[in-house]
């Protein structure tokens, strides 16, 4: 079974994974029968828009950085995994992406980072409020949880994992040793 | 100076240890080069025409004598005993081995300096001006808030990978001695009629292939809202700039795609959703920042206040020029030119200059240095009784130079003797130009005049903004330089005209000497020259140029 890093648990660890990524048509789906799958959210919106009985166990999308998820918000806030699509890992699109769905919606599912996803990126994916990592294929899994092991203990600005800069924190701590 | 505490000193540390890791991986061929190509150069890395160069930050401009001190000491250590001062507070060693990268920032850190995210497609070294917070025309103390931003941007996780790099500039005097509009953001400060901090906020500014003047986008942006309402600028960046081409990627070019009022609503809207949030600046912590850059200086007595009668010509005009007006009476602001002429390229300081600037910023004020965007050297708060002790001393080190603001006080990229995107060289024309104004008499009459030159598009000298912008330009493999002229930075800020075809290397001193010669043969008294060019136009030194055939069809 494919392999995926879990980053909610603490520590973040390799698991096994029961999702199935639909890149492309929807033929893809009928292969995978009743597998859990992360549809793409133009052909899950078009599929909802047809009636389509999709089981809200077994099912999520990934968005690209192009798409306008806007009209669907509540939809997706129902859903139990949302995935981003890192086309390229130089592509920031996918962090300001995941930061309005965790804090501007208030997302509470499982956010997961597909696509060009590498150990060095892995900090910065995990503070803007992606919690689990579909690295790429060609690469080591287990060498790239140290992306996670590894982090800064040292945070200045506010994100999704902790929206309070250390500016706040500092004055906090200035208060408590007086 | 902001002092650092163990949170900054430790992501210092921690940054230098994941980059040391990082370089192992690449060299164990773990990291693919374009994997490790964005890691690098947010860590200042560069790979360049004969070795790797290391970009260290001199946030907003500002250093102590002991950490001049380090930068010679790398230097010495790593380098080949030079340190090239940027045009964005920054300072280069040209000469570094990339095996060496992690041990120079391990050194580096030991000072509480760094390279984070001075080269990448993120937010940049935050600019100011060199004399913040002891200029006589400022209104609020830029300092405090560069801090704030340098904070906010550092290791920022939404704004790693935007579309290109994000260059910020501040200023909170009369004159715009930063380049506000220039930038992709420039805060320029000032008191609302309440007395409270504010800012006029211009965006989509910059220079390059496609140089733009910037945008207002905001009349007065509260001091508490700058790290929000940046934040909304650069996550609208961030999702809509192009990421199909590097030469239409930067925020200037989304601006222009969206127009000037979509542009502000987009920002604005977001903004809506941050500023009363946590990133909203707090009084408690303005005033902490703030209080590291108090400097109480001693009241001069009305006897000292003023610089003892000297009839030394050499120092009476070095003191025209270089010295400047402190906000305090009894005190000058000293800029020591790293611009001597030819022998030494602008921006360049060998280590034993390092060092004695070092010793003298100890000695006269404070152990502070700054660096100047006009990659000078900024000594401020000199008693105006020691100005002639501090020149004395700068002679033998080649930084007395008298020449701020004027001919020879040429700003220039390293060109291709060192970069490796460059075009064309730009130090032998430096000199080359530098060797025909070698009569100080005569430099000094020319008045103000600003050349910069640039051995690429990139325009890391900001040639649009000069009076003589000469720029590098490759044709069939050969250098040609294009001339512009009538730029200006300042209040005022202008693109220069581009003046006609190509010329060849050996036309261009030449040429800056037919140039001002027509300024001189037209000039009214003491007219400067942006003055004189205003009124008469670019025909005269069009045909002044091209007289003889000196063109060529490299246009």
């Amino acid at each position: 079974m494919k392999k995926i890093i879990n980053g909610q648990i603490q520590p973040p660890a390799v698991v096994e994974d029961h999702w199935k990524l639909v890149r492309g048509s929807l033929a893809e789906i009928s292969n995978h029968g009743q597998s859990a799958t992360i549809l793409p959210f133009s052909l899950w919106r078009e599929l909802r828009q047809a009636g389509a009985q999709l089981d809200p166990d077994k099912t999520a999308i990934w968005l690209s950085a192009e798409d306008d998820f806007r009209d669907e918000i509540d939809a997706i806030l129902a859903l139990p995994l949302v995935a981003i699509d890192f086309p390229d890992f130089r592509d920031g699109r996918g962090y300001s992406i995941a930061y309005l769905l965790r804090t501007r919606y208030g997302f509470k599912g499982e956010l997961r980072a597909i696509g060009d996803v590498l150990r060095d990126q892995l900090f910065y994916m995990h503070r803007c409020g992606f919690t689990s990592f579909d690295v790429r294929a060609d690469k080591d899994i287990a060498e790239a949880l140290k992306g996670l092991q590894t982090g800064f203990s040292v945070r200045y600005q506010g994100s999704a994992d902790d929206p309070v800069p250390l500016f706040r924190k500092r004055q906090e701590a200035e208060l408590a040793g007086e | 100076m902001y002092l650092y505490d163990d949170y900054d000193k430790s992501l210092i540390r921690q940054r230098v240890e994941q980059f040391r890791d990082q370089v192992v991986r690449h060299q164990r061929g773990e990291l693919s080069d374009e994997q490790f190509l964005p890691l690098r150069l947010q860590n200042g890395v560069y790979h360049q025409r004969h070795s790797h160069m290391l970009r260290v930050a001199i946030p907003y401009g500002t250093l102590s004598s002991r950490q001049m001190r380090a930068l010679a000491e790398v230097s010495e250590q790593w380098d080949r005993g030079v340190g090239h001062f940027t045009t964005r507070h920054n300072v280069q060693f040209n000469w570094v081995r990339l095996e060496d990268t992690p041990e120079i920032l391990a050194y580096l850190a030991d000072f509480d300096m760094h390279t984070i995210q001075t080269s990448g497609n993120c937010v940049r070294g935050i600019t100011i001006d060199a004399l913040a917070g002891v200029a006589a025309d400022e209104a609020v103390d830029p300092r405090p808030f560069a801090e704030l931003l340098r904070q906010w941007a550092t290791l920022n996780p939404e704004f790693a990978f935007l579309p290109r790099k994000f260059k910020i500039a501040l200023s909170g005097a009369e004159e715009d001695r930063v380049l506000l509009r220039s930038n992709d953001v420039g805060l320029q400060l000032y008191h609302n009629a309440s007395g409270e901090i504010v800012a006029r906020v211009f965006a989509g500014g910059g220079l390059g292939r496609t140089p733009i003047i910037g945008r207002l986008i905001c009349d007065a942006l509260p001091w508490q809202h700058f790290l929000s309402y940046i934040t909304a600028i650069v996550r609208v960046f961030n999702r809509y700039g192009r990421r199909d081409n590097k030469y239409k990627a930067r925020i200037k070019i989304l601006l222009q795609a969206l127009g000037i009022e979509n542009f502000v609503r987009e920002i604005e809207s977001e903004w809506q959703h941050l500023k009363d949030g946590p990133a909203k600046l707090t009084e408690t912590e303005y005033r902490r920042v703030a209080a590291c850059f108090a400097t109480a200086l001693p009241p001069v007595s009305a006897d000292d206040a003023t610089t003892p009668l000297c009839h030394d010509k050499e120092f009476l005009r070095w003191k025209k020029r270089n010295v400047r007006p402190h906000k305090i009476d009894g005190y000058a602001n000293v800029t020591l030119s790293t611009k001597p002429g030819p022998g030494a390229a602008p921006g360049d300081l060998i280590s034993f200059q390092m060092q004695a600037i070092a010793d003298w910023a100890e000695r006269f004020c404070r152990g502070e240095i700054r660096i100047s965007h006009e990659q000078n050297v900024v000594l401020a708060g000199i008693r105006q009784e020691d100005l002639y002790t501090l020149w004395s001393l700068a002679k033998p080190f080649a930084l007395a130079a008298s020449n701020i603001g004027l001919i020879t006080d040429i700003m220039a990229c390293p060109g291709t003797d060192f970069c490796g995107i460059g075009n064309a060289r730009s130090i032998p024309l430096v000199h080359a130009i530098q060797s025909r104004f070698d009569d100080l008499d005569y430099v000094h009459d020319l008045g103000d005049l600003t050349l910069k030159l640039n051995g690429c598009m990139n325009a890391c000298a900001h040639h649009q903004l000069a009076d003589i912008g000469i720029l590098g330009v490759e044709k069939n493999g050969e250098e040609w330089f294009q001339i512009t002229l009538g730029g200006e930075a300042g209040n005022r800020p202008k693109l220069g005209k581009v003046v006609g075809a190509a010329l060849k290397a050996d036309q261009v001193a030449e040429t800056v000497e037919k140039i001002v010669a027509v300024f001189l043969s037209h000039r009214r008294e003491s007219e400067v020259f942006a003055d004189t060019f205003e009124r008469i136009g670019i025909a005269a030194f069009k045909a002044a140029i091209y007289s003889n055939k000196n063109g060529s069809s490299a246009s």
